[in-house]
């Protein structure tokens, strides 16, 4: 177990070191392009021009220009921004991390809990009405978009019914700091959090409900039967059980694609600062250092969330901390 | 102790109801053990599931009458069905593979069942079980009992099921074909180890197979399934030695003889059962007997004797 752990972690970090070779030489050693000139970005001065080619060590072989890039991203900290005139780049990133996390983790309680619910339920009823009211309701969750569902919930809550008993304790849309406002933080979170997580709550409350159902068709179910164990007790402990492992491995996907910036929409609908809208303004102005930094940010955390998802698979089946 | 009386289990389907069993009657005694022989199909899984209370789906229509030490099963409240199973009637299945949860501890397996019937601590639960597996022959439970199914062998596996079935001191083991899965040599051990049990708790075993020589082995009584009805029934003895039925002796036929010349080649049944789904009229094994005639045109009813068979041959 402690083996497969430790053997787990080295191979996260050979894998994010290959990620990082792999963006360093696509914004890099592109071939035809001149990478001082998108760092400096459009009309930039032979001057700065010049400036950036020191800085990077682009007259230096490639594996220092590596070495120097990882240096100012981890290390040093002072990668700048040119076209944000003397932005620091990594600050930046970081100012935007709580944001996002706070977002989705928040998010994420809300969807795994009513998911556990939903597909619970939907398996313990299935073929009933009930089953098949939850089942349509999460269809409708997941076929609505996450930007429409926003405005609307900002139109309903900021506008047509702020003044009304129902939204009058919504704030106005940005993000408050937990340190600073604990119970700003809080409300201004709570209608982003439900309209993010709406759509993962259908979708895995369908998923979980799926795998419910097959493994409730298992022989071991039979056994459990047999045992003369109540059917709640064969559903939560035995049928349950079993399933989690396809809602923890699509957990681990959404949840790390959601961390590395995939909660842009949600972002930029409630005028959070965070990485996803980061993101997509420094795409917007073309600012190398910020996407590179960001891209690299992003697949990171897509790994360390592959990784953890790994963990809890041994946790949950014993096949798999032996093999 | 179990008394079953014109068991009928039909399945609805889109292309009409299928009778899987029809108008099956047998008795168990105290500590008997009645062996159930049939190819694949023939009924006798399910007619055992229906004692168990184990089928499970919405188009099953079971009716006649199953009765347990005079207690009627069938329509019986799940809440009332579920404290005699595993505890007063306990069940062994075929594949041992797939029989247990993969997620849990045998060990934990076990005294699960043992908790859900007996109001006693944990720790006693867990001596128990520890107990339980010393028992079946399996080594150092002390430390098997923390093991996973997937790190146990076949054999051993079935031994933790049988374990699990043996928890309860159960009245009524019922057998669903336990050694089929497993190879020869361990077939032998469960075989042996099922004897022994047998002889400690003097459970009652109703043993289902198709292996004729598993039933040559062990059982008291028999009773020959053929298309979801019981064509002969009779003691081990009487019914190898003089089969009545002329499935039954077909049955026979397809093993080769231990002693005496080996016939060239084993004789097959040709043929195959009928369709469940629409039974044509008459004794159903007519068109794959050797010995019809006239009168197989009718349904032959089985006879009220110790050893009796459903054909017109024999009562004539």
């Amino acid at each position: 177990m402690i083996f497969a752990l430790l053997q787990r972690i080295a191979q996260m970090l050979f894998v994010m070191f290959g990620i990082s070779v792999l963006v360093f030489l696509i914004f890099f050693a592109t071939p035809g392009t001149d990478p001082a000139a998108r760092i400096a970005g459009r009309n930039a001065s032979p001057e700065v021009l010049e400036a950036v080619r020191r800085s990077f060590g682009f007259d230096q072989p490639m594996y220092v220009q590596y070495l120097t890039m990882m240096k100012k991203i981890f290390i040093t900290g002072d990668l700048t921004s040119f076209v944000n005139r003397g932005w620091k780049v990594v600050p930046a990133v970081m100012d935007t991390i709580p944001v996002t996390l706070s977002l989705v983790f928040g998010a994420a309680i809300l969807w795994v809990v009513f998911a556990l619910i939903i597909g619970i339920v939907a398996a313990a009823t299935r073929g009933s009405w009930v089953d098949k009211t939850l089942m349509m309701l999460g269809l409708i969750g997941i076929s609505m978009p996450v930007y429409w569902l926003g405005e609307v919930m900002n139109l309903l809550s900021q506008n047509r019914y702020h003044d009304t008993w129902i939204f009058s304790w919504v704030p106005p849309l940005g993000y408050k700091n937990f340190s600073d406002d604990p119970k700003g933080w809080f409300l201004t979170l709570v209608i982003p959090w439900i309209t993010l997580s709406i759509l993962y709550i259908g979708l895995y409350g369908r998923v979980l409900r799926a795998a419910i159902v097959e493994s409730l068709q298992e022989d071991y179910i039979r056994t459990a039967r047999a045992k003369g164990l109540s059917e709640t007790r064969i559903l939560l402990r035995h049928a349950l059980r079993t399933s989690l492992v396809a809602f923890v491995t699509l957990f681990g996907l959404d949840f790390g694609a959601l961390v590395g910036g995939s909660a842009l929409l949600t972002e930029v609908v409630f005028g959070l600062q965070g990485l996803g809208k980061l993101t997509y303004d420094a795409l917007l102005n073309l600012d190398l250092p910020i996407i590179m930094t960001t891209v690299l940010y992003a697949s990171f955390f897509v790994v360390m969330a592959n990784a953890v998802v790994d963990l809890l698979y041994m946790l949950l089946d014993p096949r798999v901390r032996t093999a | 102790m179990l008394k079953v009386r014109d068991l009928s289990v039909a399945f609805r389907t889109e292309q009409g109801m299928v009778h899987a069993v029809d108008d099956v009657s047998f008795d168990v005694g105290e500590g008997e053990l009645l062996g159930v022989v049939g190819e694949s199909g023939s009924g006798k899984t399910v007619s055992l599931l229906a004692v168990m209370g184990l089928i499970t789906d919405p188009n099953a229509v079971i009716t006649g009458s199953i009765q347990y030490r005079g207690r009627e099963l069938v329509g019986l409240k799940p809440r009332e069905m579920r404290a005699l199973r595993g505890k007063e009637i306990a069940m062994i299945f075929q594949d041992p593979m797939t029989a247990l949860t993969p997620v849990y501890t045998i060990g934990w397996q076990i005294a699960e069942q043992v908790l859900a019937h007996e109001k006693i601590s944990k720790a006693a639960a867990w001596q128990r079980t520890i107990d339980l597996l010393a028992e079946v022959n399996i080594p150092n439970p002390r430390e098997t009992v923390h093991r996973y199914p997937h790190q146990l062998s076949g054999g051993m596996r079935q031994r933790v099921v049988i374990a699990m079935a043996l928890s309860c001191n159960p009245a009524l083991l019922v057998a669903d074909e336990p050694t089929t899965a497993l190879d020869v040599t361990v077939q032998a051990q469960i075989l042996d180890l099922l004897r022994k049990l047998r002889k400690n708790h003097g459970s009652a075993i109703v043993f289902i197979t198709h292996d004729m020589g598993v039933m040559a082995e062990i059982a008291d009584r028999m009773l020959v399934m053929y298309a979801g009805r019981v064509v002969e029934r009779g003691k081990k003895e009487e019914l190898f030695l003089q089969p009545l039925h002329p499935y039954t002796r077909a049955l026979l036929d397809s093993i080769p003889p231990l002693t005496g010349k080996k016939p060239k080649r084993l004789r097959a049944i040709p043929g195959a059962p009928p369709n469940l789904l629409n039974r044509p009229p008459g004794c159903a094994f007519a068109p794959r007997c050797i010995e019809r005639f006239e009168k197989c045109s009718a349904e032959p009813a089985l006879g009220y004797g110790m050893h009796t068979a459903a054909c017109f041959r024999v009562s004539s």
